[in-house]
């Protein structure tokens, strides 16, 4: 497949990993914000290619990881309702909540579908007058304009059975967050690139500067990685830190106009609870009060549960940050594994840990 | 910015350990699967039979050798590219003989129908599995059918048990398997899976692609009959070849190790896992097969293959070696010569954004 | 995060904004895609596609630059 294969050549990514050996003379600590990146990194054994110099960190860029609790007992609750027509991305299906998990709440009667777009979930509403569609639009800034989309045209077309639980969250907040931790280690970062790709990259130009952080766009692809990697220690063992963009097949600095204003339209920003970190404020999107009447909290009248203070081995918040790696979890792929996962990172394909369960070879 | 809290309160969920009711999850061929299997069937059955975890049990009665096997259908849509229901269950059920190297010969049909199925959806079924049944030369001896009330069945959920005759000694299963001998895979992957899903709602993409439901017996006897030492047979199903490989290695204590650039995957499989986050590795297909047996006899094997249509893409994608910790264990060589563990899915593959 | 795919446009269907859509191919498999954000996409262009939604036109030269690049890189090690 064009711009796919090609990306992935072997040969070019023999010579990037040996040029990557041949400029690193230090230690490293960078951290891969998405989860796409992890995945893919995981999957190819990037990390088995680089120099052991580089410690590779892998951040909260998977917004199945990071919906807290609350929101999915939140979905779950939705969907129990013998009115609602419940859809999502398949992602969402096992993340846990307090009690049960989508998947569980379907396999007991409720009306729980994936779906590939948005544009599903709307057209489903079309399809079924009588029922109440909710769609769980979860998602960092890529997702957004889709998850906009969705209830643009709802409004457009006057469909009123259609409704969003709302989960968007923002990268640059919480890579702000991460950097300004006391227990911070990122030395640079790769950004998403499909992120950038709506986004553009001028918000990371001031956390760069702030932060003293070399901050490179990166795409997914084996050859993208490497060369996000090249890029970025470079930069460090000369002592810079700008933003830099690899991924310039896709990203342009300014982003996508048209995505972006479709954004501003539907959401506003608004503080959001990240699983294991708490709230970070300004760091979500929310419905504009002009699209209320498609936002299923306001619609169902539901609130955020209270999550009693779960006590648990748990350590997907440290994991996410960076801070630790899964293999560090005294849980992991004993109590929690991808079955019986005691934590998000776990769950999602590819989360942290399940990615590292799935891939790792047992040493 | 406010700063964070650096004491990160964690609150993941109380732990859930096992669903109280059966979840989709549980029919993905996965974990959840064979947890099932292991948690109910296993401790209630148990015999020698059914120790040996293989896709059909080999009986031996008044020196005659018989394998016999049992599957069911319940696969939506009923009529998808390639094939249906009906010829499925028939073809699907033989594949399952051949792969104990057995020559299927008589099934049996259970029929489970919906009140509000069509009596003509019926007969088009029908009519495909008396056509299956005719290309793989079996009869369809006995049968049953009965019927549910409308919404408690998924308009038609057909079991086919087979009996085969098997005419040679060897006896060829996971117990067989020895470190050395060769994989070999009978075409490309993913097909079955993606076709299938090709026609499901909420994920409708045009493809030409058709599924790849086929009787393998022809090609798996034409290796008995050139008395080759023929040690495993699996065929691929759903959970697609990464699960039989994790299977194969469990059931035979030894690592399986295949290389990734050999393992053929089409334009369309390949298109369709991408945009929708699966892997083709883990796509159900229904009429691909692996084969174990000694290296020596590989291209033999491979050249017997490849005179059959069905195989006609045969591969070596691997061997066999012996496990350090005797628990065997699937492993899939990169194209960048890093080695990654296979694993069973946990539950159904789940398309992704993310 | 953000799987998103690269297909190549076959065909167009105008529309007012919201409602432009495009037949894109990927590898071997069809599918409509929404290219409301992205309205420059002509026929054989090539677009990264996330969850049925078109988000940029790949650049081509920008593709074509990297892998010389590499091509550089792979040259200078041997």
């Amino acid at each position: 497949m064009k711009y796919l294969d090609e990306f992935r050549d072997p040969q070019k990514v023999k010579s990037l990993a040996a040029s990557l050996q041949a400029i690193t003379t230090r230690a490293w600590t960078i951290m891969e914000v998405c989860g796409g990146q992890t995945h893919s990194i995981l999957r190819y054994g990037i990390d088995h290619l680089i120099p052991e110099k580089i410690t590779l960190l892998h951040g909260p860029g998977c917004p199945v990881c990071v919906t807290p609790v609350e929101m999915v007992d939140l979905a779950v609750e939705i969907a129990k309702r013998p009115d609602v027509l419940f859809c999502s991305f398949g992602d969402m299906l096992r993340v846990p909540g307090s009690k049960e998990d989508l998947l569980g709440v379907k396999a007991a009667g409720a009306d729980v579908r994936v779906v590939y777009s948005p544009l599903d979930a709307l057209r489903l509403a079309e399809e079924h007058i009588e029922r109440e569609v909710v769609f769980f639009a979860v998602g960092f800034e890529t997702t957004a304009p889709a998850n906009a989309m969705a209830v643009y045209q709802a409004a457009q077309k006057g469909i009123t059975n259609f409704s969003i639980l709302c989960s968007q969250v923002l990268v640059p907040p919480a890579m702000e967050a991460i950097l300004s931790s006391g227990l911070n280690r990122v030395q640079g970062f790769l950004a998403a690139g499909h992120v950038c790709t709506v986004m553009g990259y001028r918000q990371y130009e001031p956390l760069a500067a702030k932060y003293q952080v070399p901050i490179v766009v990166t795409g997914f692809e084996p050859l993208d990685l490497l060369q996000g990697l090249l890029m970025c220690v470079r930069q460090l063992e000369a002592g810079r830190f700008v933003v830099q963009n690899q991924y310039s097949r896709s990203v342009r600095r300014e982003g996508n106009r048209r995505a972006m204003e479709i954004i501003g339209e539907v959401f506003e920003i608004t503080p959001r609870n990240w699983r294991g970190i708490g709230e970070i404020p300004e760091s979500g999107l929310g419905l504009k009060d002009k699209y209320e009447s498609f936002d299923a909290r306001k619609k169902f009248h539901v609130n955020m549960p209270e999550v009693s203070g779960a006590n648990s081995s748990c350590i997907s918040g440290l994991v996410l940050q960076g801070v630790k790696k899964p293999f560090q979890c005294a849980a992991f792929g004993k109590t929690c594994t991808p079955e019986k996962p005691l934590g998000a990172t776990m769950v999602s394909s590819e989360g942290a840990c399940a990615a590292y369960y799935r891939y790792r070879l047992e040493k | 910015m406010a700063k964070v809290n650096d004491k990160f309160e964690l609150s993941c969920p109380f732990p859930f350990t096992d669903y109280p009711s059966i979840t989709i999850g549980h029919g993905g061929g996965g974990k959840l699967t064979s947890q099932l299997i292991e948690k109910i069937f296993r401790v209630f059955f148990a015999n020698r039979y059914l120790d040996a975890g293989h896709d059909g049990a080999v009986l031996e009665i008044e020196g005659l050798k018989l394998a016999f096997t049992t599957d069911s259908f319940v696969v939506n849509p009923l009529f998808f590219p390639g094939g249906d229901i009906g010829s499925l269950s028939v073809i699907g059920t033989c594949n399952d003989l051949a792969m104990c190297g057995a020559r299927p010969l008589y099934l049996s049909c259970g029929m489970i129908l919906e009140e509000g199925l069509g009596t003509e959806t019926l007969s088009r079924i029908t009519c495909s599995m008396k056509k299956a049944a005719g290309e793989v030369a079996v009869q369809i001896v006995t049968g049953d059918t009965k019927v549910v009330d409308r919404g408690k069945g998924d308009s038609v959920f057909i079991n086919t048990s087979g009996i085969g005759l098997i005419e040679h000694g060897r006896m060829v299963g996971p117990a067989a398997i020895k470190p050395g001998d060769a994989i070999i895979l009978s075409g490309d992957v993913g097909r079955h899976g993606v076709a299938v899903l090709a026609q499901r709602e909420g994920l409708q993409f045009e493809t030409s692609l058709v599924s790849d439901v086929a009787h393998l017996t022809p090609a798996v006897l034409s290796l008995f009959a050139a008395g080759l030492e023929v040690h495993c047979l699996r065929d691929l199903t759903r959970g697609g070849l990464a699960t039989s490989l994790v299977e194969l290695a469990e059931a035979a204590g030894a690592d399986l190790v295949v290389e990734e650039s050999r393992i053929a995957v089409s334009e369309p499989v390949q298109g369709a896992c991408e945009m929708l986050g699966l892997d083709p590795f883990y796509v159900a297909n229904e009429g691909r097969f692996v084969v174990l047996l000694p290296q020596s006899q590989a291209e033999k094997a491979l050249s017997l293959l490849k005179a059959k249509e069905v195989s006609a893409e045969a591969a070596i994608i691997g061997a066999v070696s012996s496990s350090a910790s005797g628990r065997g264990r699937a492993v899939l060589k990169t194209p960048y010569g890093v080695e990654r563990l296979l694993d069973r899915l946990s539950g159904e593959q789940l398309p992704r954004i993310c | 995060m953000c799987l998103a795919v690269p297909g190549r446009v076959l065909s167009l269907t105008e529309g007012d904004f919201m409602n432009r859509k495009g037949e894109v191919q990927f590898g071997g498999i069809v599918k409509e895609v929404n290219l409301a954000f992205t309205p420059e996409a002509k026929v054989g262009d090539y677009v990264m596609v996330h969850v049925g939604f078109a988000i940029s036109v790949l650049a081509e030269k920008e593709a074509k630059e990297i892998l010389e690049t590499l091509e550089e890189i792979g040259a200078l090690e041997e």
